[in-house]
């Protein structure tokens, strides 16, 4: 179910641990609040990271979707 | 308030190591948490300015193949890059070991720009908090 709008795809697949959250902290330091980033990553510390990182900053993770071979994370810009 | 401050001690210059502990800087940064890194021995001397991109070796526990992965991890993602990627994004500092200095007769100028400043170890500690880790 797709129901919120993407501003900015991050395909981190095949990167490896910390690329796609430095990734993902890179875009949302340029981005505004409310934007929607969603994360393609393959590696396996993403599971535990993004989600950590996304709560030590204070933003919100909507999705986590298991896909084949990687991970996709859907992340609002909260402040 | 708890002082979260991570200390690093730097020792090893071998690129595995140094990498290892690239990354843990960069965790830490990511979640907050202030940064306070120590070069000694090799890890000071793999951050001369002109010999950051050579090849440091591995631990020896790495065999051939644990060589050959970390050269190709080099390639993609150097270590050097990951600690100018927590410097972008945190409260980290690195600082050179004065007492390495001298024993290596490294000056501040043959340093890699990453480096902010050649400080005693009381120094260090005066910023440490509560631990240190050592690699």
């Amino acid at each position: 179910m797709a129901t919120t709008e993407i501003t900015r795809s991050i395909d981190a697949r095949g990167m490896a641990c910390p690329g796609p959250l430095m990734a993902l902290i890179g875009a949302i330091r340029t981005g505004q609040v409310g934007d929607v980033y969603e994360v393609l990553s393959s590696d396996e510390g993403s599971k535990t990271d993004i989600p950590a990182w996304v709560a030590k900053a204070q933003h919100e993770l909507l999705e986590v979707v298991p896909e084949d071979g990687f991970a996709r994370f859907v992340i609002r810009k909260v402040r | 308030m708890p002082d979260d401050t991570f200390s690093l001690i730097l020792f090893s210059g071998t690129d595995d190591k140094l990498h290892a502990g690239a990354v843990m800087a960069v965790g830490a940064a990511a979640m907050g948490r202030p940064v306070n890194i120590f070069l000694q021995y090799w890890a000071l001397d793999a951050f001369r300015d002109d010999r950051v991109h050579k090849d440091h070796g591995v631990a020896p526990e790495a065999g051939d193949d644990g060589a050959r992965a970390v050269i190709d991890q080099q390639a993609t993602t150097h270590w050097i890059e990951l600690f100018e990627q927590a410097k972008d994004i945190g409260e980290v500092t690195i600082n050179a070991c004065a007492e390495s200095m001298e024993l290596l007769g490294i000056t501040p100028e043959d340093l890699h720009p990453a480096v902010d400043g050649v400080w005693g170890v009381a120094r260090f500690f005066m910023e440490a908090g509560d631990g240190a880790t050592f690699i």
